[in-house]
């Protein structure tokens, strides 16, 4: 018998699942250079040949299988690797005397090089084409493919941590839970995975050492991973996950146990969230970021590009609340025509609002194409700002964005400066809404995208929640609306606990918000208050997470 | 050999979608069509990676040529290819600026 090991890193999304592991495998290492003696070099150009035609056959396979946005990524790839001026440089090369991996990446190499000259656009053809070639070396050396595992059955999914570019491609059919080495609560890995619905631990040490196949059971809610799990814990697992999806039949607005209203929002980003956020119980949304729009593109998007887009967000949520985050570029999120090049701390650099100072034309595109578009619907548009400094920047936005026809101005309040001065700055505009995500790395100098630092932001740290609740308590004595739009709120515990520091409206990832409506069902707002004390008074995060999960009922 | 000058329509020129269906309906013709930017050495349009590596942006001039039975027929279809806005599914496709 095994002994089990029990891996222990950050679990999200709350949920269980467990099954076969399938790893992401690293990009293949190739042997050293050799000569190829001419009598086998034809030899050599038809296994480059091969290896090409088998990863085109590979991706083409997935690609019919795929739907929407995942089988275009999938088909032009498989297009991009069928290439015949390819295969005729890597044959060229191979005919010369170059050994098979080097005559694929010479002629990758090539393109590559051609693509990176041409620039913009075409240049972001090239982390494609790297991938492309990983995936023909490792065909031609037999080694396991680069990228997604495709095993073709149902796998918790082992990386080292996931790119965006991964994200498109993942299938919420097949994967049953993720597990990343690396990542914190915020890292894009954690915000797909809550996205999907799916449970996962990220930043989990030791998943480098899960082999591929074996069975693990990955427990959201523990934050642990347990490999050849025994029937017990499976069980148990099961019919915890079970309890959780009971509770996800609840529906309606967002009430405590007395009918105080919470209202339940969701998080939106990039078209391919759209048509799943709209269909989900929700009163609205209560964070749509539009950098997406702004994205890999050498210039801003026109007026009518953007009037567009928002008009079809707007047709989707008619009838219920839609809260817009005006552009947040720079630090993780740097634009070509909206980042400066020559900061050395971008997270504490001109972004947000502030480029706005710096180039006023792009905030007023953004809201008269938000104004044109609110216009023509129904849906109750607000407009807010990202990392709002001072009462006065509040200010001055509330104004334009009246200028443009736009009734409802807010504040997002991520800096601790704003926090506070939470009294001014609720005084100066309709609404406040807290990120806690960058909230957190301000108030703690600690970098989200550190998993290092996790501790640091978590969302349960005591001071974090003096803040929240310094600013839940202006807005009440203004009488304005306080949202949370961080991944603190996708957690139902501490949901209770925001809902207690006078939050009064939660917006998350579709997938977390049934869990947030059973806790609040099931709890007065009385009862949240006194998990706001319990927690706001505990020396520590994990002290504050530890009791307040022993009072609150799920 | 039979030529035909065309100029890019599609908004982000000679990229991804309208990249990808150039190279697809060049791969579905019965003789050979070369693409070249103007004054430069003319590539395979069956080869989406010597497309691409053009970097022919919106409203540039390409030069497609080919020889052989079916060759004006090619030209004439991948002409109105190019000379399209190809970017996106209708619904997508906006018109630039106010």
């Amino acid at each position: 018998m095994t002994v089990p090991t029990v891996l222990r890193g950050i679990g999200i999304g709350g949920g269980a699942g467990h099954g076969p592991v399938a790893r992401m495998a690293r990009p293949p290492v190739p042997p050293p250079p050799r000569t190829v003696p001419p009598v086998e070099r034809s030899t050599e150009a038809a296994a480059a040949r091969t290896a090409l035609a088998e990863v085109a056959a590979a991706l083409d396979r997935r690609a019919a299988a795929a739907t929407g946005p995942a089988a275009d990524v999938l088909s032009a790839q498989a297009l991009m690797v069928t290439d015949p001026a390819l295969a005729e440089r890597a044959e060229a090369l191979a005919l010369e005397g170059a050994d098979g991996p080097r005559a694929l990446t010479g002629a990758f190499g090539e393109f590559r090089a051609a693509l990176d000259a041409a620039g913009g656009l075409f240049a972001e053809r090239v982390a494609d084409l790297d991938d492309l070639r990983d995936r023909a070396v490792a065909a031609l050396l037999g080694l396991p493919m680069p990228g997604l595992p495709d095993p073709g059955h149902p796998h918790v999914l082992v990386a080292d941590d996931l790119a965006p570019a991964d994200t498109a491609l993942l299938d919420p059919a097949q994967v049953i839970a993720l597990v990343t080495e690396r990542g914190g609560p915020t890292s894009h890995t954690a915000i797909l995975a809550r996205g999907l619905g799916v449970p996962a631990v990220v930043g989990c040490a030791g998943a480098d050492g899960l082999a591929e196949g074996r069975t693990v059971l990955v427990d959201a809610a523990a934050g642990t991973v347990e490999a050849d799990p025994a029937p017990g814990a499976v069980d148990a697992a099961a019919a915890r996950e079970r309890r959780r999806r009971r509770a996800a039949e609840l529906t309606g607005p967002g009430r405590t146990a007395e009918g105080h209203a919470v209202k339940l929002l969701v998080n939106l980003g990039a078209p391919q969230e759209w048509e799943a956020a709209a269909a989900a119980e929700s009163e609205g949304v209560g964070l749509f970021r539009t950098e997406f729009l702004f994205l890999d593109r050498a210039d801003a998007p026109s007026v009518a590009e953007q009037t567009d887009v928002y008009a079809r967000v707007f047709a989707a949520f008619t009838g219920r609340r839609a809260v817009v985050r005006t552009l947040d570029a720079g630090a993780d999120k740097p634009l070509p025509f909206a980042t400066a090049a020559d900061e050395q701390n971008p997270a504490l650099g001109v972004r947000g609002l502030r480029t706005a100072t710096r180039d006023p034309g792009l905030l007023d595109d953004q809201l008269r194409a938000l104004a044109a578009a609110a216009r023509d619907s129904a849906a109750d548009v607000w407009v807010m700002a990202p990392m709002v400094s001072l009462p006065a920047e509040a200010a001055a936005f509330a104004e334009r964005v009246r200028a443009h026809g736009l009734s409802t101005a807010g504040a997002m309040v991520e800096v601790p400066a704003a926090a506070l001065r939470a009294d001014a700055l609720a005084g100066a505009c309709d609404f406040l809404s807290i990120g806690t995500n960058d909230l957190s790395q301000y108030a703690f100098a600690a970098d989200r995208t550190l998993a290092s630092l996790a501790d640091l932001l978590d969302p349960w740290q005591p001071a974090l929640l003096d803040l929240v609740h310094m600013t839940a308590t202006a807005g009440a004595r203004h009488g304005r609306p306080v949202g949370v739009c961080g991944e603190a709120a996708a957690d139902p515990a501490l949901a209770l606990v925001l809902v207690g520091l006078g939050v009064t409206s939660l917006s998350a990832a579709p997938g977390a918000l049934p869990d947030i409506r059973a806790a609040l069902a099931a709890h007065t707002l009385a009862e949240c208050r006194e998990l706001a004390d319990i927690a706001r008074t505990s020396p520590d995060a994990a002290t504050a997470r530890a009791r307040v999960g022993e009072r609150a009922r799920f | 050999m039979p030529e035909r000058t065309v100029v890019i329509g599609s908004r982000g020129g000679l990229h991804a979608r309208p990249a990808s269906l150039l190279v697809r309906a060049a791969t579905r013709q019965p003789v050979p069509v070369t693409i070249a930017r103007r004054g430069q050495a003319p590539v395979d349009a069956r080869s989406l990676l010597s497309v691409l590596a053009l970097g022919a942006g919106h409203g540039e001039s390409v030069v497609l040529a080919a020889e052989g039975e079916g060759a004006e027929a090619a030209l004439a279809e991948l002409a109105a290819l190019v000379a399209d806005d190809l970017e996106g599914p209708a619904g997508d496709a906006v018109e630039a600026g106010e």
